[in-house]
Parts: structure tokens; C-alpha cells; sequence
């Protein structure tokens, strides 16, 4: 039986489009200190240090792990560097959190970055290979033709990516930490702003953001001698598919849907929109809430939209999702997982500050990356499971 | 801790440059020999973990074509390290100790023949004040072994004797790159290629893929009726910067033995991942191997180098040994970053 472990410290940057005032290293090293003062930690206290990141090119440093670990702590430490597309940020929680449930280490720090405006993404996702079908689109091209695959499919009324922003958008205002916080924000501004991609307009499309974020977990005979609340980390999963082959579902992939199954039968959870209090989900653009909403069974196929129209996902909704503004606010790349992760551990500890769920006791924290291929996801509660 | 075992191990024959395949291509064979070696099936994989590079394949994502070498269909519960494969292999054995897997996959692959290595490499350093000089690794390696011969750890002629050693083992090791009968003196004659490394000093450029499987207590005898079991693996990480490390010691090689609990006099062989020969002397000693070691049989690195690969394939080379009954106990070891910055260490028993 695996060590039972949980989060004791979270810190995170601000998330801006470039931050100009740091080195890479100042970056991880602020979103650490933070997550050690909030762990009641020093350097010493830490075994071993996680780290993850999007693509290296993002900054144009290869393994550059190898350089920043010294900066949070990591010399003459165990350091592994993770990388599984944008679900990354998720996978660097997981890995960390394995470190403590396979009793190999009493206490672990993961720290997950990206700081885009070293490079350009869009470049660096853009690279043309021999014999390799280009794919000179970015991202939002990459995704706009799944999520009209699934306004097909469900019937999804066209106005649902614009509630999903407008919603995402207002929560960041509460989110001192959010990149992008726009106090004028309406349904027209984001329904009249620029199409980008069809059906994504610029205002339900996510930033490129510079940022860190860091957590400290620890096992149970560690976390419990705590005078403030952690954490408790009830389950992790992660699930991975090709890319392409014949007959993909690529709008709903089977990897999802049975990342969901076994997190959810791991937590002892039969039905989780009522037995999770609220999700932190990753949403690149507007239209993924609905669809994830789907891919993580938290209602019907085709039935996700009605979720977002109907308010259930607002914050005074009875499933609240991405409190903090979500990836639409702030996306540093390789850190947006954790970040999810961070924010469902920040809510079941009641420490979310101006954008926390009342009495939240249970959350879900989500991340995808790839062609909606990779998942990884993980269920925290302010009680041990 | 459970008793996790190295149960499979293929790889593909290390060459200077794929020039007809790529990656997935390389690895698809390298899996299905896996498959045919062990007969595990995906349905029996609780984990996948690999290793690559994505600036050996100089583009975003490269590890994801990973996954139609292993047809990942239904999903698979995978993770990837931007690491050499051994350190996706320390992953998984971290995953089956949480009891969540018992048996998982391995992988780990480059084709650094792509590109220009030693400058590539040279990305690795801190992109504000060390990179824009491009310090290459072999430049940097030659200040170390520099280092090394001044402060007495080695001397041009030891360092010789490492490459014939390598590549005379290799003459039995169907997938090394580099083999045969070579005269230390001959050796000596060559000119500099970065003073004081001649080329028979640098590990090759190397293309290449490996693959091992793991298994966890009594699933091992289900694929090996003498499994290696890992005793212990351990890995650590040094400061970057190499005015703050001491260059002429591999402290992180001897904290990472220390933890795994490898013991240099009573080990039957060591599998080492040196780049550089002079850095084989310096794990020879960090680990304390003598005269009773025999180190690399397989050839080792020097032999051949295929970047991401290599460390796994030196645990596999190890564990094949253990199985043959050859050997009782060997290390296996890994390295990343220049002049030796981490290390991994993976001690295995065959009882």
C-alpha cells in the first residue's frame, strides 16, 4: 500500500507575457520560496526536486534543468525532468507525488515552468521535420476543427465558448496572480473580438505567459503534525494515446475517458459531479470546459454545454470550474498543469483567497497536452481519503 | 521496498548515422524483440516511461511519435522524462513501489547524428552568461581532462588504455559501434582533436534505441527464470557551473553508490556510460571498482553512444550478464550534463 501523501506548500509567479525582471532561474526560485515559506520549509528540508516544462524550444535551452536545478535547491539532490506535452504541469505533480507514495523520499518539491517570451511558441511548435506532416497552425489551429467535431456532435449552442470566457475571464479578476485581467469584460467584447481560428475568437484564446509554480508535498506522518490544513492527495492517473490512426476519436479520445474511470474508481468516487466540490480544468480554449467536462465524466456525452450554459460551472455554481481564471488567464505552457493542481490543492485547503469555493472538500485537478492525447489528472481533499 | 527485477532488454545496433530510419522506426523493431523476448502484451504494461531529447531531433514533441512505436491503443498509463532512459526507467521503478504497477515498459532513443552533438550540447549551458561563448562539450570535457592530468588522477597513456579496453570488449557485443584491436601507442601517436582528448578519448556520435522490462516480485518469474533484481538505484545532480564543482572527483557518482548500496569490491562488473575515457577513470574511482570488476564488458559508452539511450543500455547490458549467470552482482550507470554533472547508479543481484 502506497504512503499516503499530501501538499503542504504551494507558490506561483505572477503570470505575465514577459517577465523582463527575472532570469529563468529568478523565475523558479520565486515560485519556490514561496512554496517553502508556505511549507514552513528550507532547502535543507527538501530530498529531491521534480521538474517540468513544455518543449525545450520554448525557451531554447536543451534539458535546461540542468542549469535552474541548482537555483531551486536541487545540487547534490535527485532531480528528474519531466516532460509529457502541455499536460506536463499534471505529470511533474504526479511524478513528485509518486516519490513520496513509494516511501522512496519523506519529502519532495515540484517545480513547473514555462517562460515563453525567451522564444516563440509558435515557431518552436511549427518546425518542419523531413517526411513529417507539417503543422504550421499553433495550437489554436491544431484544436479548432476537434471543437467543431464536437459542436456536430452535441448540438452545443454556438454562444457556450463565449460563456465559458466571459466566466473564466471574470473569475481572473479575483486572481491577484492572472495574467490576463480585463475589468471591462462582456459578452460582446469577447463575441465581437477577432475570429481566429472557427470557431475560437481572440478573447476565448489563451495568452503566452512567462511563470513558476512550485509545490511541496510530504507523507502523512510529516503533513499531519501541520497546524494548517494540506492537502491529502486521494488519487493521480495519467493516460496516454497516439496522435493518429484510423478511427481516432480525436474530439472525445478514449485516453480521457478512461483516465477518468480509473481516477475516479482509485478516489472511491461513483458520481463526481456531486462528490467533487469543484475543478480546475485545463481549457486552452473556451470550447475544452464543456468537452472535459465530458472527458472527465463529470456528466453525459453530449451533454457538457448545458453544464456551461446553465451557470453550473460559475463560481455560486454547484460545480465550479477554474475559480482562478484558468489557462485562459494565465499560460505558462509547462506549468498550466500544476498550476491546476495548485489551485484544487489552494481550494480544499481553503486558502484560494478572494476566488475560493465555500466549504470545498474535494477537487479536481486536470491537465491535457499534445493532440488530445496525453492526460493527467488528480483528486485532492481536505480530508484524508 | 518491493523486489523489482529487470526481466527484458533489446536494443538496436549502434551505428554513426540512421540515415534510412527515424525514430519511430528504429524503435518499432526494438519493442517488438522486447515482445518476442519477454511475450509480455500492452494489457500487461501498468506503466510506460521513455527517454529522449527533443534537440537531438531539433523539433518540439519528438517523444510523441514514442507512442506508435509502442501502440499505445487501448491508452496507456505513460510518462516521459527529457532524460537519458535510464532515469524513465528509475520513473518506473519509483511507480511500482507505489503498488499502482508491476510491470512496466522502458524506452529510451536518439538520433544525434542529426545534428552537429558537440555544439548542441553546448545549449545545455546557462543561456545568459555560459552559452553565447558555445563552450562545446569536448572542449569542455578537455578542460576537465586537462584538470585531470595536471592534478595526477589520470595520464594521456591510462586514458589510452580505456579505449582499447572498451573496444576490445565490444568485438563481442553484436550492437556496439566502434571494435576491435587497438595499440595504446598507436593510440598516443594521434593528433589532438581538443587538447589533450584525441578522438579514441570521445565516445562516438552515435544513433540508437533500447528497451528494457521491468517487473515487480513474483511477475518476474513469469518472464525470467533468473531476473536481475535492482538492489538499489540512486541518481544525483550537481551545480552546473563548473568553477563550483570539483572536477577532478564524481561526488554525485559516490553519493548516488552510497544510496544504492553499491559496494565496489564485490561487484562482479560495472556498466559505465562515459563519454570521455578520462571520466571513466573517474567513475572507476568514485565507485571504487578494482582489480575483481570487470568494467564494460559490453564496450561501454566509448563503444558506442547513442545519447538518451545509452544509460538504459548499460542496465540492460548489466541484467543480461545476471541472467547468462555470468554474473552475481553488477552496477549499471548512467550520466547527463557536461563533465559528469548527474549520475545514476542501479546495482543488481541475480538473488
Amino acid at each position: 500500500m502506497a504512503e499516503l501523501t499530501a501538499v503542504v506548500g504551494i507558490g506561483q509567479t505572477r503570470y505575465e507575457a514577459k517577465r523582463l525582471d527575472t532570469s529563468m532561474p529568478g523565475l523558479l526560485r520565486e515560485a519556490a520560496i514561496k512554496a517553502l515559506e508556505d511549507a514552513d520549509c528550507g532547502w535543507a528540508d527538501i530530498e529531491a526536486v521534480v521538474i517540468g516544462k513544455a518543449p525545450d524550444m520554448f525557451e531554447g535551452v536543451m534539458m535546461p534543468e540542468l542549469f535552474l536545478s541548482d537555483a531551486v535547491g536541487g545540487a547534490y539532490k535527485p532531480m528528474l525532468r519531466v516532460h509529457t506535452a502541455g499536460s506536463v504541469g499534471g505529470s511533474t505533480g504526479v511524478v513528485a507525488a509518486s516519490l513520496v507514495q513509494s516511501g522512496v523520499h519523506e519529502r519532495v518539491l515540484c517545480v513547473a515552468f514555462e517562460k515563453q517570451s525567451e522564444s516563440n511558441a509558435i515557431w518552436a511548435l511549427s518546425v518542419a521535420l523531413p517526411f513529417s506532416l507539417a503543422n504550421v497552425a499553433g495550437a489554436g489551429g491544431y484544436f479548432a476543427p476537434l471543437v467543431r467535431g464536437y459542436i456536430r456532435r452535441s448540438g452545443a449552442p454556438e454562444d457556450t465558448g463565449i460563456r465559458v470566457a466571459l466566466k473564466d475571464r471574470q473569475n481572473a479578476l479575483l486572481n491577484p496572480l492572472a495574467h490576463l485581467r480585463l475589468p471591462d469584460i462582456s459578452f460582446d467584447k469577447i463575441a465581437n473580438s477577432p475570429m481566429l481560428w472557427d470557431p475560437i475568437r481572440y478573447l476565448e484564446t489563451c495568452p503566452s505567459s512567462d511563470g513558476a509554480c512550485a509545490l511541496v508535498m510530504e507523507k502523512q506522518s510529516l503533513a499531519e503534525k501541520r497546524s494548517r490544513p494540506v492537502a491529502w492527495i486521494h488519487a493521480t492517473e495519467m493516460r496516454s494515446e497516439p496522435t493518429i490512426f484510423s478511427g481516432r476519436d480525436q474530439v472525445m479520445p478514449r485516453a480521457t475517458l478512461d483516465n477518468a474511470a480509473s481516477l475516479y474508481k482509485k478516489a472511491g468516487i461513483t458520481k463526481p459531479r456531486e462528490e467533487l466540490d469543484c475543478a480546475e480544468i485545463y481549457v486552452p480554449f473556451s470550447w475544452f470546459e464543456p468537452m472535459w467536462l465530458e472527458g472527465m465524466r463529470i456528466t453525459e456525452l453530449g451533454e457538457g454545454w448545458k453544464m456551461t450554459c446553465e451557470g453550473a460551472t460559475a463560481r455560486d455554481g454547484d460545480f465550479p470550474v477554474n475559480m482562478s481564471g484558468g489557462v485562459l488567464s494565465s499560460n505558462p505552457i509547462g506549468a498550466s498543469g500544476l498550476i491546476r493542481f495548485a489551485e484544487a490543492a489552494r481550494q480544499v485547503r481553503g486558502s484560494a483567497g478572494k476566488h475560493q469555493v465555500d466549504g470545498a472538500r474535494r477537487a479536481l485537478g486536470h491537465a491535457y497536452g499534445g493532440g488530445s492525447q496525453y492526460f493527467s489528472t488528480w483528486i485532492v481533499g481536505s480530508q484524508k481519503p | 521496498m518491493r523486489d523489482v527485477a529487470v526481466v527484458g532488454f533489446t536494443q538496436s545496433p549502434v551505428l554513426r548515422r540512421e540515415a534510412e530510419r527515424n525514430e519511430v522506426e528504429i524503435l518499432i523493431p526494438v519493442l517488438e524483440a522486447l515482445r518476442a523476448q519477454t511475450g509480455v502484451t500492452n494489457d500487461e504494461l501498468g506503466f510506460v516511461c521513455s527517454g529522449s531529447s527533443d534537440y537531438l531531433a531539433g523539433a518540439s514533441f519528438a517523444f510523441v511519435a514514442g507512442l506508435d512505436a509502442v501502440g499505445a491503443w487501448p491508452p496507456l498509463c505513460e510518462s516521459h522524462v527529457e532524460m537519458d532512459g535510464a532515469f524513465a526507467l528509475y520513473e518506473a521503478w519509483v511507480k511500482i513501489q507505489t503498488g499502482q504497477a508491476d510491470v512496466a515498459l522502458v524506452y529510451g532513443f536518439g538520433k544525434a547524428s542529426m545534428g552537429d552533438v558537440p555544439m548542441t550540447m553546448a545549449l545545455q549551458l546557462d543561456p545568459y552568461l555560459c552559452m553565447p561563448l558555445w563552450p562545446d562539450s569536448i572542449s569542455l570535457a578537455a578542460l576537465q581532462a586537462r584538470l585531470c592530468q595536471e592534478g595526477g588522477v589520470c595520464d594521456a597513456r591510462a586514458m589510452a588504455e580505456r579505449a582499447v579496453r572498451d573496444r576490445a570488449a565490444a568485438k563481442t557485443n553484436p550492437c556496439a559501434q566502434l571494435k576491435g584491436d587497438f595499440d595504446v601507442d598507436a593510440l598516443l601517436a594521434e593528433p589532438f582533436i581538443s587538447s589533450p582528448l584525441r578522438r579514441h578519448d570521445c565516445a562516438p556520435i552515435s544513433d540508437g534505441a533500447a528497451a528494457v522490462l521491468l517487473a515487480a516480485g513474483e511477475c518476474a518469474a513469469k518472464f525470467r527464470e533468473r531476473p536481475a533484481w535492482i538492489r538499489g538505484i540512486a541518481h544525483i545532480l550537481e551545480p552546473q557551473d563548473l568553477g563550483v564543482r570539483n572536477l577532478l572527483a564524481s561526488r554525485s557518482t559516490e553519493m548516488a553508490a552510497e544510496r544504492a548500496g553499491a559496494r565496489g569490491d564485490r561487484l562482479d562488473l560495472a556498466e559505465l556510460s562515459a563519454p570521455f575515457t578520462h571520466q571513466e577513470i573517474l567513475l572507476e574511482q568514485a565507485l571504487g571498482l578494482g582489480e575483481a570488476t570487470v568494467v564494460n564488458p559490453s564496450g561501454g559508452a566509448l563503444a558506442g553512444n547513442p545519447i538518451m539511450a545509452v544509460g538504459l543500455a548499460r542496465i540492460g547490458e548489466a541484467a543480461q550478464r545476471i541472467w547468462s549467470g555470468d554474473a552475481d552482482r553488477a552496477l549499471a550507470h548512467a550520466t547527463s550534463g557536461p563533465c559528469l554533472q548527474q549520475n545514476l547508479v542501479c546495482v543488481l543481484e541475480g538473488a
